[in-house]
């Protein structure tokens, strides 16, 4: 009944934790049954992470809050892909929703996620994270898949030190102890560029908010993640303390190997450091392009809108427009595509009915917009 | 200078954080806004920024210097002029679910200042001028946001709210502490685009605090930008010039390191590696000029000694850095 029954490590699914509730689909494909024997590197441009079909609704006095809206996008292995939107758009529920972190009254509806496995040795060839159990998900969560959470003061315990918060991972994951651990963890704060010997017997509250957010980023790497997932992480962050972090992340990238999700309301994060950039609104991918199509290519309308509507330092004043309106109230969702009240090309049909996310010129960049073609012209963008 | 509207003199503003021990937020500020002005106030976290913003409004008193309004210092004013000044001057905040009585309707929050200031004799007047604020705000149809409660709007709708409550007085003056940074980004510009055009109709001027350089420069576009570090100014020039053509290290460190939203631009800009990457504490700051143990330009024996004063350019540009003032004068010689 499960693929994942394979894998030693793992215990039946009878013993699924009850909550949060990731029953399958009803008439969703079984996952393809990759023997655990294959754990060969996978080609570049293969997923490491799939998400097919994936909702997730939180329930609140007035009815389900729909924050994610059957979202289907691989992670590939080793790119730095970036989800941006408004907030509300459904970007860091959908963050939450791969390392299976959703608060108790979220409902995973519909969909899969499935991780295909480590190319280290004993990893897993392809799990389905939905149905993981608590000791896989335990596994999962920080040897697979890392996250570093927006407010980075809150992150750690305060009362620790920053070499006991490492320890307790370390220990509860059976990784190096000791001598070992320090030596391995003083060598990634080298990495994110920070002191070892200061910080490793540092409290959180004696550590600056960049150095807190860097500290962060050097834990959810200790266990080598193929996957790290960061949720704004420069905001709230000073400046030139951003520019480091950005330059510390673009610096792991090429020496270690593994996929970034970012997510970010700031544009600017997204074109400095993504390849590729999945738009969201009102919990959907209404476009997923590389990052050069997303910000000068664009082709939905709420894409060319966003980008119009941010600034640079060169950007000529007439150059600048906001998007008309406010966004969608989530419970109560306009019908047909989510975007229509606020677009200026909408018609009967965008009312009637909502558009799937498609392939446009190539497979690369997919939008979800029944008017994709004429939307650059229609809106006057350049 | 004559006919400036707001006149801050030499402000300091000092914070007793423990015994004995003081920091100073804001130190010897000096800055001139005219009627109808814009001017941005940039800077990180700690510089100073919103305390010079909360000195401006009244909601702190300067430990030391002069806040003048029209002229006149506002720690001796008398009942009439204080009056005015309150009036005149109005301050937005940053954060719209925080500002609002959650349990006024957005008619009861805008029509109690109009009743209180005696602006409105009837309730139907009220009524009238109401709907013609929120009109002004770009709250249309107003009739159906007059009994709506702060939780039934958007952040965006809650801060065109603030503004329309701050306009009930007919200020002079608005100081808007990072107003939109609370505000989705798509958005943002509209909301500037409505106090631009309330600028323009009501000749209102405007200290809008923010940290993105981008948005300070669009809004300030016909304006100034001030730059602040470690409380004081170091900075100040018309905004495009500023964004253009920086001349302090800091504002050209500061302008460097900003990520932006266009892939091209932002990962061929040349960024100034600074010589220390953390920010000084404000309980323990540097000697001379307090930016010296980051800056690439510094002279030891100078800038480790003295503390630069702001000194005015004929561009129209004022910068506190010896370094810098040194250069012009030999390009002028």
């Amino acid at each position: 009944m499960n693929p994942n029954l394979d894998n030693p490590t793992l215990t039946p699914p009878s013993s699924l934790p009850a909550k949060p509730v990731a029953s399958e689909a009803p008439g969703a494909p079984a996952a393809p049954a990759t023997p655990a024997v294959t754990i060969a590197p996978a080609a570049p441009g293969a997923p490491v992470l799939s998400i097919d079909g994936l909702s997730i609704a939180y329930q609140a006095k007035r009815g389900w809050v729909q924050a994610v809206r059957e979202v289907t996008i691989d992670i590939r292995r080793g790119e730095a892909l970036a989800l941006i939107g408004e907030s509300g758009s459904g970007k860091t529920t959908l963050g939450l929703g791969i390392v299976r972190l959703l608060p108790g009254n979220a409902r995973m509806n519909q969909g899969r996620i499935t991780y295909h496995g480590a190319a280290r040795s004993g990893g897993p060839a392809a799990l389905n994270v939905l149905e993981l159990n608590a000791r896989g998900l335990r596994q999962f969560r920080w040897q697979e898949c890392a996250m570093v959470f927006q407010a980075a003061l809150n992150a750690f315990n305060p009362v620790l030190r920053v070499s006991e918060q490492f320890a307790d991972t370390a220990r509860a994951h059976g990784y190096l102890q000791g001598r070992e651990l320090a030596e391995r963890a003083k060598e990634l704060f080298r990495l994110v560029r920070l002191e070892p010997e200061r910080v490793w017997n540092a409290y959180p509250h004696e550590l600056s908010g960049g150095m807190r957010q860097r500290v962060l980023i050097a834990l959810a790497l200790l266990l080598e993640p193929q996957l790290l997932i960061l949720d704004e992480p420069t905001t709230a962050l000073d400046i030139l303390t951003q520019r480091n972090i950005m330059d510390v992340l673009k610096e792991l990238r090429t020496r270690l190997d593994f996929a970034m999700v970012f997510i970010s309301h700031d544009l600017s994060l997204a074109a400095e450091l993504a390849d590729r950039v999945a738009t969201m609104y009102a919990g959907k991918v209404v476009e997923l392009a590389d990052v050069y199509t997303t910000f000068k290519n664009p082709h939905h309308p709420y894409t060319i809108g966003l980008i119009k509507a941010v600034p640079t330092l060169t950007t000529h004043k007439d150059h600048v427009s906001s998007i008309p309106g406010s966004p969608p109230d989530l419970i109560n969702m306009p019908t047909g595509c989510k975007f229509h009240p606020r677009c200026p090309l909408a018609d009967d049909r965008c009312r009637r009915e909502e558009p799937p996310l498609k392939p446009t010129t190539g497979a690369d960049h997919q939008v979800a917009c029944w008017y994709w073609k004429s939307a650059r012209q229609m809106l006057g963008a350049q | 200078m004559a006919g400036s509207l707001i006149e801050l003199k030499n402000i300091t503003r000092s914070f007793h954080i423990k015994r004995n021990t003081y920091i100073q937020a804001v130190n010897n500020v000096s800055l001139h806004i005219q009627e109808g002005e814009i001017v941005c106030l940039v800077g990180e976290s700690g510089c100073g920024k919103t305390t010079t913003g909360r000195m401006i409004v009244g909601l702190l008193a300067p430990s030391a210097g002069q806040v003048l309004y029209r002229g006149r210092d506002i720690a001796h004013l008398d009942e009439r002029e204080k009056r005015e000044y309150r009036l005149g001057v109005q301050l937005v905040h940053q954060d719209p679910y925080a500002s609002l009585n959650p349990s006024f309707t957005i008619y009861d929050t805008m029509a109690a200042p109009l009743k209180r200031h005696g602006y409105t004799r009837s309730e139907s007047a009220t009524r009238g001028r109401v709907i013609e604020l929120l009109e002004m705000v770009d709250l249309t149809p107003a009739a159906d946001f007059l009994d709506k409660y702060p939780h039934q709007l958007s952040g965006g709708q809650r801060q065109r709210v603030s503004v329309a409550r701050a306009l009930t007085v007919n200020p002079s003056f608005i100081v808007a502490d990072e107003a939109v940074s609370m505000v989705d980004v798509s958005i943002r510009i509209s909301l500037l685009n409505t106090l631009l055009r309330l600028k323009e109709k009501m000749g209102l001027a405007v200290l809008f605090i923010t940290h993105d350089l981008a948005l300070a420069k669009y809004f300030a576009w016909e304006g100034r930008i001030g730059v602040m570090y470690l409380g004081r100014m170091i900075e100040i020039a018309p905004a495009r010039q500023l964004v253009e053509q920086p001349r302090h290290p800091y504002t050209q460190a500061l302008l460097a390191a900003i990520p932006e939203a266009d892939p091209d631009i932002t990962r061929h800009k040349r960024h100034i590696q600074l010589r220390s990457m953390d920010l000084p504490s404000l309980l323990n700051l540097p000697r001379g000029c307090t930016f010296h143990p980051r800056c690439p330009i510094w002279e030891a024996g100078l800038c480790d000694r003295e503390e630069p004063e702001l000194s005015q350019f004929r561009d129209g540009s004022a910068v506190a850095c010896h370094v810098i003032r040194r250069q012009r004068a030999e390009e002028l010689a």
